[in-house]
């Protein structure tokens, strides 16, 4: 961005979506609504499922988070880019894979976009935009601005939305990823999900300053919000993205939210206070916005709680999965590297020294 | 024909690579308008512009993952480590980004980008800028690991690495740079991933090396025609994909093998090609398999102890002396 551009930064005081224009388009807000409640009942499935043993690897909920990944994603285009970490699960539903893709992917199926080869979140589609990630945190944010660089350099307006934990900010690759998209102007959103824990590790060990005071340190505007409310983000990311679009650069904005489970199914986050948890609860993100809907325009049988249709494609998805093959064993040898230019010639089949001859094999 | 420096050759080939496909740019510290460190880029801000010549800043890490972002959305990044030594500070987008993505996507995706620079020491060029680093790569499934010896072949395999659909880790040899000054095709030329070239013909001792240590293999071979050792010194160019069948073929002909590098002994690559021999050519053997190698140490400055450190065509040609009388 440019030295004269001043940042911009705020901080607003959590409150549901005070003050909001009610003639906003209804389906629109319905829409808001019901990929909240998909991610939401998406997630408690697979947290089910977990309980059932039927899930391999580790699981990191997303609950409490949904209005990020919806209210970032909804208004982008399919050409746009995502780079989700582990749990934005629901970027990936929300942006366009399938929730039977996902639930393969969970359960290790041969239909999996990973095709097996790994759990969770660490897999993408290139068709729709989403970029996986490793468990590697921040590791995804070069590679989402050279994304989002690549995009300028084809010649396209679309952008890149890239996603990390608060916890992320201490890495360098953060680091090395935003001095670079702020000097080249590289239209990638930044969406920082401040949700109050790096595992059990709270802000004040994490930070010695306000996260959202990172972005404006490489010159980009910055701001933090509410994370819990879906019409802000949505807002403050549209504007975020148009203003990428016209080629102004990226936007910094760290969602303030909170991480409703533990780290990871396996994590009972006793290291929390239990009337901080209580005081999160009453910003569900998902009852908020109901509120704010039914003072709307809305009734109770607009909103149903979760919507049919998103129950019938969780339940579609499970089975889907659960009746999908696993992967043969010899696959694992699959997928390494792309032979198809036709430039590579390969002496020999590849990998050919793992035969040792005498023994047959 | 044409005479060029394998740095020259180097530039060749990328240079070449840009005007034919739009898509191939290069990133770097510094390989802007000054060129590289080395001069590899130098003249490419002028003809291709900063949008294709990115001076990067002191981000490693951002450099490989840039160039991984870009790759996937269909580009053909050439990026630089301005030492290979620097690599380290990107370790990670390597190995954990660049060489998982196509197989964590099922094969819908590739990576197709080369991390490029010098390595080797010989320079005297301290512990940080002397580095040979190639077997580290060769432990990561998906990725392929590229070292040339000659301008030929440095031309040619960076065009195929640029070419090549998958994260390729070339590294050039800063002792070759301008050491090595040859006479190259006028014409356009590839020279394939994974296949070895047979440097020296011979019939008494195979000798498997690779990047600066070749020319020195063939100058111990000369010496060696004094006492009717006859060393054929096999190339292999990448380690991967390695192509075992010519050091295979060489071995069963020869039945006595050495192989030589540069990287220090322990866990260096020449572990790996003896044992591929211990399996596969076991019943062709005459003699044990020699390994030469540099020291387990740190690739130190001062000239005596960088000599002592790095092998001399004086331990191949005493190797060779009593492997032949083995």
């Amino acid at each position: 961005m440019n030295a004269k551009t001043p940042a911009r930064s705020q901080r607003r005081a959590p409150s549901v979506a005070d003050g909001r224009d009610a003639r906003r388009d209804r389906d629109l807000l319905y829409g808001l609504y019901r990929q909240l409640w998909r991610v939401r009942h998406f997630e408690e499935s697979i947290g089910r499922l977990n309980k059932q043993g039927k899930i391999l690897g580790g699981v990191y909920s997303g609950r409490g988070q949904e209005a990020i990944v919806v209210g970032t994603i909804y208004g982008l285009r399919r050409d746009d880019k995502v780079a989700p970490v582990h749990r934005d699960m629901g970027a990936f539903l929300v942006k366009g894979m399938s929730a039977r893709q996902m639930m393969s992917q969970i359960m290790a199926r041969a239909s999996a976009p990973s095709r097996g080869k790994d759990s969770w979140t660490h897999t993408g589609d290139l068709e729709i935009g989403v970029i996986g990630s490793t468990s590697m945190l921040a590791s995804s944010m070069p590679i989402a601005a050279g994304v989002a660089l690549a995009g300028r350099m084809l010649g396209r307006d679309s952008v890149a939305v890239c996603y990390f934990g608060e916890g992320s900010t201490a890495r360098g690759d953060f680091h090395e990823a935003l001095n670079f998209a702020g000097i080249h102007r590289i239209p990638c959103v930044w969406i920082c999900e401040n949700n109050q824990y790096a595992y059990s590790t709270p802000p004040a060990l994490e930070s010695a300053v306000p996260f959202y005071k990172k972005g404006e340190a490489y010159g980009m505007p910055s701001c933090a919000i509410d994370g819990n409310d879906v019409l802000e983000v949505y807002d403050t990311t549209m504007a975020a993205v148009e203003r990428a679009r016209r080629g102004e650069g990226g936007t910094f904005v760290e969602c303030v939210t909170y991480r409703m489970d533990g780290h990871s199914e396996a994590d009972q986050a006793n290291y929390r206070d239990r009337a901080e948890v209580e005081r999160w609860a009453e910003k569900d993100p998902i009852g908020r916005y109901r509120r704010y809907l039914l003072d709307h325009g809305f009734d109770e049988a607009d909103l149903p709680e979760p919507p049919p249709d998103v129950v019938q494609e969780v339940r579609d998805a499970v089975e889907f999965a659960q009746n999908s093959p696993l992967p043969e064993g010899h696959e694992a040898a699959e997928d390494l590297f792309d032979e198809s230019a036709g430039v590579t010639h390969w002496a020999t089949p590849y990998p050919n020294y793992v035969r040792t001859p005498w023994l047959g094999r | 024909m044409h005479q060029t420096t394998y740095l020259g050759a180097i530039r060749e080939g990328i240079a070449e690579e840009m005007r034919r496909e739009e898509r191939v740019f290069v990133l770097g510290e510094d390989v802007g308008v000054y060129g590289g460190a080395f001069k590899v880029t130098d003249g490419f801000h002028d003809e291709f512009g900063p949008e294709r010549v990115i001076d990067m800043p002191i981000a490693e890490s951002a450099i490989v993952g840039v160039s991984i972002g870009a790759a996937l959305m269909g580009m053909r990044p050439v990026a630089e480590m301005q030492f290979m030594d620097f690599i380290s500070c990107g370790f990670d987008q390597i190995v954990n980004e660049a060489a998982t993505y196509r197989y964590r996507y099922g094969g819908a995706c590739s990576v197709p980008m080369v991390v490029r620079g010098p390595s080797g020491g010989n320079i005297h060029g301290g512990l940080f800028h002397s580095q040979s680093r190639e077997a580290w790569f060769t432990q990561v499934a998906g990725l392929k690991v590229v070292m040339p010896a000659t301008a030929y072949d440095a031309k040619g395999l960076i065009k195929a690495a640029i070419r090549d659909n998958n994260p390729v880790i070339f590294f050039e040899h800063k002792y070759l740079y301008r050491r090595v000054k040859e006479n190259i095709p006028d014409e356009e030329y590839i020279v394939p991933l994974g296949k070895a070239r047979v440097a020296s013909a011979g019939t008494d001792i195979t000798v498997v090396t690779w990047g600066a240590m070749v020319s020195l293999c063939q100058a111990a071979a000369e010496l060696l025609e004094e006492d009717d050792i006859d060393l054929e010194v096999i190339d292999i160019r990448t380690m991967v994909p390695l192509d075992t069948e010519t050091i295979l073929e060489s071995v069963r002909k020869t039945n006595r093998v050495m192989v030589v590098h540069e990287a220090s002994r322990t866990g260096g690559f020449g572990g790996e090609i003896a044992a591929i021999l211990a399996e596969q050519a076991f019943d062709s053997l005459d003699a044990p398999i020699v390994r030469i190698a540099s020291a387990d140490t740190h690739v130190p400055f001062s000239p005596p102890l960088e000599r002592f450190y790095l092998p001399s065509v004086t331990d191949v040609v005493e190797a060779a002396r009593k492997l032949a009388r083995y």
